[in-house]
């Protein structure tokens, strides 16, 4: 028992906190936190995360944190990058942004961009829970094609959402930045190897966790790590590295599942296959995970390693 | 020592006096000088700062608040649109306590664009928690900037300061400016050394939501945290005078209201020409006087109510208005008189908007007004050129 407790990783996101059962964000910070150590400062741009964690008079957070606005965190972590160096405490820490799908690839982008641009020493991880999540399911610039939520509903007229995701991690690598990475909540290990990558890198690095949300995208909480694999499995999330420009270390999908898999357990996908014409979109979708790998040559031949956990 | 400069370069010897840890800026006319000049200190290594060149004011403010929790003296500037931009962090920073020190060149808001100067951009951020205090002339702008910093750090305040100066009218005037000499200014403002900051020894959560059993609260000492600065502004200005042999008094400073019967009330650069004035009037035999509005937010409800007791009547030029109803400050003068029985008659004018020149003619009008009870026409906007306009006032 004791030596249990011994092995057992230091939760520098304490338990309490008042994320959904099931949360894959709130997994995500956790397991980001157990790959950086106590030494960090954390930016926290306005949404789920934020708001579940830091209800006055009480605080989840074993590190230093701070949580300004929606679309500022990387400008926030900016200055006290600056304000280390300036105070001669550079050695104290790293700094890192948490900001969700929303605070990044929509409104905090000019921030971002002026942030990796300067070429803070900053580490920013986007967790990526495809959706406005905190207000209530709205549709973001990271919603994936057809997926119905309350801004991009399903109708008549519509299939859902009717464009594909902003590849974030492209434009972040387009700044010429040292470190862009895609991980998953669904392989920890994964996520914690491009985690400390990330902070190891001296300047800018840019992360995007895939997070899957079991309330807004409708799937049982107990679902959370399963529903995260399909997502790569299928080839609808692409997990991979982009080092000094080169894409690297792209994970393989040795057997790809149909996406039917993935789509028919989640409540914002129900529609397609209830719908006349649904089953030609996803065929669409089909189309794009199948580009996808074909894209970033993760079709692995016979032989060759497994996903790795 | 006395030197002849510019506004902006007054601004940046005074930031550079104070020691910043960290400046963040973006561009903007007419603040452009005060940044360029500090880029400069610090290319020459005659300033130790971190000078973050971000790519807009929002961030050059959300840089200043992620500095200064992390415990770092933080400067920016800026003005109009750029002021505008920065509207949410202005609220964001005061409610998180942070004593960050800006100046504003004070500039007009768009549309239409217009470059030049009134106070509609400053005036817009009133409710935004921030200190404002407006500077009569360039060497009071460059000690009130480290007054500010003061203020700010104050353990009593908490709260961010902006230091108000025309744009063009003071950034851009080569005038004879008081130099601050470093060793006293080293004296008169140690190193920012705040009780809480973001730190892995010690760590805290910054920003953090209220519900409404907390929030209230919160606003409650943000609010007293101004209203103590009604007291502390002047200490702080008293102590710079006995260092620095330059006492700006307090929130207001009265000039020849002793006995005067007819007092104008004015904020910034357009008070000298106000003075002139009043000395003009008074050598006719008008019992004129002035009063400068120096500390805008808190607002000086005693300090008028003081000033104005027994007046006759009293003029208010606003370089701003609240659309669809009246200059900002008139509306504050009258409030604050409204408990007093025997309260002069006050007159609004709207005046100097986007650049308009308001010359010594303009007050003597302003006092006629006062002095002979007139109904002001054309909604107080005292300088209207009616003969561009297309319709007649109604």
């Amino acid at each position: 028992m004791q030596a249990q407790e011994a092995e057992r990783p230091i939760d520098l996101l304490a338990s309490g906190h008042r994320a959904c059962a099931g949360c894959g964000a709130a997994l995500t910070i956790q397991a980001i936190l157990r790959a950086t150590g106590a030494n960090v400062f954390v930016a926290n741009s306005t949404g789920c995360m934020e708001i579940i964690s830091s209800q006055y008079p009480q605080s989840a957070w074993k590190v230093p944190w701070i949580h300004s606005l929606f679309e500022n965190a990387a400008a926030v972590a900016s200055g006290i990058e600056v304000a280390l160096k300036a105070l001669g405490r550079d050695d104290e820490g790293k700094v890192v942004v948490i900001a969700g799908d929303g605070g990044t690839v929509d409104i905090g982008m000019q921030a971002i961009s002026g942030m990796l641009e300067r070429g803070h020493d900053v580490c920013y991880i986007c967790y990526d829970n495809e959706a406005y999540m905190n207000t209530g399911n709205q549709r973001s610039g990271s919603t994936p094609f057809d997926a119905s939520t309350t801004t991009s509903p399903f109708g008549k007229k519509s299939f859902g959402n009717d464009r594909p995701k902003k590849n974030m991690p492209a434009i972040a690598a387009a700044h010429g930045i040292a470190y862009v990475a895609t991980t998953s909540v669904g392989y920890p290990r994964d996520l914690a190897k491009k985690v400390q990558k990330g902070i190891a890198v001296r300047g800018p690095a840019y992360l995007q966790i895939h997070a899957p949300c079991n309330v807004g995208w409708g799937f049982d909480s107990a679902k959370t790590i399963e529903i995260a694999r399909l997502a790569v499995e299928t080839g609808l999330w692409m997990m991979y590295e982009i080092v000094d420009g080169e894409l690297v270390n792209v994970m393989k999908v040795p057997r790809q599942q149909p996406v039917e898999e993935y789509l028919k357990q989640q409540r914002r996908f129900a529609h397609l296959f209830k719908m006349p014409g649904g089953e030609a979109q996803i065929k669409l979708i089909q189309d794009a995970a199948n580009y996808n790998l074909e894209r970033y040559k993760a079709v692995s031949p016979v032989g060759t390693r497994e996903i790795q956990t | 020592m006395r030197a002849i400069i510019e506004g902006s370069r007054a601004i940046a010897l005074a930031v550079k006096a104070a020691r910043p840890n960290v400046v963040a800026a973006y561009p903007i006319t007419p603040q452009t000088h005060i940044v360029e000049d500090i880029s400069q200190l610090i290319a020459d290594g005659d300033l130790d700062a971190q000078y973050v060149k971000v790519e807009s004011e929002h961030s050059a403010m959300s840089v200043c608040l992620g500095a200064s929790a992390t415990g770092a003296r933080t400067y920016t500037a800026t003005t109009s649109q750029g002021l505008a931009l920065m509207h949410e962090v202005l609220f964001n920073a005061a409610g998180m306590r942070l004593p960050i020190v800006m100046t504003v060149a004070n500039r007009a808001l768009s549309a239409p664009l217009s470059i030049w100067n009134d106070h509609q951009d400053s005036i817009s951020e009133r409710d935004s928690g921030w200190i404002q205090i407006y500077a009569e002339d360039n060497t009071e702008a460059s000690d009130l900037t480290i007054q500010a910093y003061r203020i700010a750090e104050d353990s009593r305040i908490q709260v961010p300061v902006m230091v108000c100066m025309d744009g063009y009218t003071l950034t851009h005037t080569y005038e004879p400016v008081e130099l601050l000499e470093q060793d006293l200014v080293d004296d008169f403002l140690p190193p920012y050394r705040p009780a809480d900051f973001l730190n892995v020894n010690d760590p805290k959560s910054f920003g953090m939501f209220a519900d409404p059993n907390y929030y209230t609260e919160f606003r409650y000492q943000n609010h007293r945290a101004l209203e103590a600065a009604k007291a502390v502004i002047p200490q702080i200005s008293s102590e710079f005078g006995e260092v620095f042999d330059r006492d700006y008094g307090g929130l207001i400073e009265e000039y020849r209201c002793d006995d005067a019967e007819y007092v104008l009330i004015a904020m910034g650069s357009v008070v000298g020409t106000l003075k002139d004035t009043v000395d003009d009037l008074r050598d006719d035999g008008v019992r004129a006087g002035a009063i400068k509005l120096r500390s805008y937010r808190p607002f000086p409800v005693d300090e008028i109510r003081s000033a104005l007791a027994g007046l006759e009547a009293v003029g208010i030029l606003d370089k701003n208005i609240s659309l669809g109803f009246e200059g900002a400050l008139f509306t504050d003068v009258k409030a604050s008189l409204y408990h007093d029985d025997n309260a002069p008659k006050a007159f609004g004018f709207i005046a100097g908007l986007g650049g308009r020149d308001i010359p010594k003619r303009m007050f003597v009008k302003m006092f006629d007004c006062i002095r002979e009870d007139k109904k002001i026409s054309n909604s107080g906007f005292f300088d209207l050129n009616t003969q561009i306009l297309d319709f007649q006032e109604v």
